[in-house]
């Protein structure tokens, strides 16, 4: 893990300092005072030969030190996390509402097996994955916030509102009013992977010796399908989560776009979009950490989970 | 040539049990004529803003002259979705063809092999799957300039990953079968072995991989677009979205603008599902995908 992690932030360095012009540009903004422009010099040893800079660079990362950004006038660590609780709360409700809906609707599809509801509920599934993100909040927007203004049209809260603390803002329900859409829309997007895993799982499952044993019992089928099937098809979908949320992370991009909710994904595009270096590098670095580490963990649940998989053998 | 014949009347006995696949066929080859012929069925030129006299014609509901009404700029919306049908046929063929290419190359050598070589290119993958797809269009993109050509590039770097993967694992079975075996008793070398004997046993699986590419790279172009890191020169459909988002088509209620654009993205990238249905890929969702 720690091995991708290095050579992921050396691709990402190299990327950098591939950009055009002046290598300088990729950590100081002419707009900076002489003052502050010489800082960063010394900071990244930009007047030194690449390799000693590459140096440098790992070691800034290592003690979390990733430039100041163009735009907002101060460090890269400041602004990242002001935005970043804003993301987690969107991932958090979006994966809350996925899972449960999708264990759910995988369990009736797979109860239903060979009716023409399990055709519609599978094409339908397709549908939320074939659809662009952004596309769905676009609709959603247009209808509930333009057409019957009942949520708000974007943003986290609405203008002029200042939060006391983190926790003032998790209290209120306007916070809430603004999170729906967005999360609703994540949801949308997140829900085909539990939900066709979690039939196939229970499909799997289903011709396994307890079940037909517990059918045999003369258990009623719901006893049979959700205490005996359900409980076991369920430990892959849990397991996938940690997927889901390295997928969350980028899928975020667009949708916080959509919903101008000042997260990490929207930062991300606005950094690049107005070349802001470092503040781009350094959003990008936290994004596939998570990634890695949620693959990571993936792995170790999978294996802890199911001991028929030896992670040494597994790649 | 042989191989060639025995693909092709495999994929007709494919298409002709599976009707899903039928349908995702079909619905790339109505693009496709659409692709082809865009000139002829659209009315105007999808970058001409159109007015009636000295009168522009700006945000014309549908009807009438404007099957789907005009834009805020007064471009005429449906010929804008059928110019829109190029962008996305080039941008999801060309990254499908770099995925597949890439994709059952590292597959077969790295399955093929094992070993060292296996260790080392299945680690690229491992680090590959690492990398936030989206936002590592957007970097690039956004970084090397918006043309198209950068956004199949920053697809095809990372999208082989899966295809790798699904290869390499079906290459070590079929390598343990006994006509590899026969071949390599027989004298022939690796490389025959590998491209005669195993790469058209598993070259029907890297076409549904392809397939599903194809659905992937459009909804990436699309949203790379929507972002505005699109190629400016180019209408795509994507682009259409993000024209509509920015000049508030929204808060017009101007469906008949952001809705159709939408509709052709999902039905290409649903095709490309229903071509890859068959290969279990999205009804058996496997743990590691993204």
């Amino acid at each position: 893990m720690i091995f991708t992690m290095w050579i992921i932030a050396t691709i990402l360095f190299f990327i950098f300092r591939l950009m055009p012009g002046n290598p300088l540009v990729a950590y100081i903004d002419p707009t900076f005072t002489e003052e502050q422009q010489q800082i960063l010099m010394e900071q990244f040893g930009l007047d030194k030969p690449l390799w000693q800079q590459y140096g440098i660079f790992l070691k800034n990362l290592l003690k979390g030190e990733l430039g100041d950004s163009f735009f907002f006038r101060d460090s890269v660590v400041n602004v990242i996390s002001r935005v970043l609780p804003n993301t987690i709360y969107l991932m958090l409700l979006a994966l809350i509402i996925a899972y449960i809906i999708g264990i759910l609707a995988g369990i009736y599809l797979a109860w239903k097996r060979g009716e023409r509801i399990e055709t519609v509920g599978i094409v339908l599934t397709l549908f939320t994955r074939a659809a662009p993100q952004f596309w769905v909040g676009m609709i959603l927007l247009a209808v509930f916030s333009f057409k019957l203004n009942i949520f708000p049209s974007g943003g986290a809260s609405s203008a002029g509102t200042v939060y006391a603390s983190e926790w003032a803002k998790l209290l209120s329900p306007a916070f809430y009013h603004h999170l729906f859409l967005p999360a609703l829309t994540l949801a949308v997007y997140l829900l085909g992977l539990p939900l066709l895993l979690m039939r196939s799982n229970m499909l799997d499952v289903m011709n396994e010796a307890y079940v037909d044993m517990a059918r045999m019992r003369g258990l009623s089928k719901v006893r049979v399908m959700l205490k005996y099937a359900a409980r076991n098809a369920c430990l892959p979908v849990i397991t996938a989560m940690a997927v889901g949320i390295g997928y969350a992370m980028g899928g975020n991009v667009v949708i916080e776009t959509v919903f101008s909710w000042p997260g990490l994904g929207r930062l991300l595009v606005k950094a690049v979009s107005t070349s802001d270096y470092p503040l781009a590098q350094g959003a990008f670095i936290l994004i596939a950490g998570v990634m890695v580490f949620m693959n990571f963990v993936a792995d170790i649940l999978y294996s802890l989970l199911d001991p028929r998989v030896n992670l040494e053998n597994r790649r | 040539m042989g191989v060639i014949k025995k693909i092709l009347s495999e994929t007709y006995n494919f298409l002709r049990q599976d009707k899903f696949a039928l349908a995702g066929v079909l619905i790339y080859l109505f693009f496709f004529i659409i692709a082809v012929f865009a000139p002829v069925i659209a009315p105007y030129d999808p970058h001409r803003m159109i007015r009636d006299g000295a009168q522009f014609m700006f945000n014309m509901p549908p009807g009438g002259k404007f099957i789907l009404g005009t834009t805020n700029m007064g471009r005429d919306i449906f010929s804008q979705l059928v110019y829109g049908v190029r962008p996305a046929l080039t941008v999801g063929f060309a990254a499908a063809f770099f995925v597949m290419v890439a994709g059952t190359l590292v597959g077969l050598i790295s399955g093929y092999y094992r070993g060292k070589i296996d260790g080392i290119l299945m680690r690229i993958t491992d680090i590959a799957f690492g990398i936030p797809f989206t936002p590592f269009v957007i970097v690039l993109v956004g970084f090397l300039g918006p043309s198209i050509w950068n956004i199949v590039m920053a697809m095809a770097l990372l999208l082989w990953r899966d295809t790798a993967r699904i290869i390499r694992s079906q290459v070590l079975t079929v390598r343990e079968r006994s006509f590899v075996e026969a071949a390599r008793v027989s004298g022939a070398s690796n490389l025959r072995i590998l491209f005669v004997y195993i790469a058209p046993n598993i070259l029907p699986l890297s076409f549904l991989y392809g397939s599903l590419a194809i659905g992937w790279a459009i909804l990436t172009e699309a949203a790379v677009s929507f972002l505005g890191f699109g190629d400016p020169k180019v209408i795509s459909w994507g682009y259409m979205l993000h024209d509509a988002y920015v000049s508030q088509a929204l808060s017009r209620g101007a469906f008949y603008w952001f809705i159709p654009p939408g509709i052709c993205i999902m039905l290409v990238v649903m095709a490309g599902f229903y071509i890859g249905r068959g290969s279990e890929e999205i009804l058996h969702p496997k743990l590691k995908k993204y």
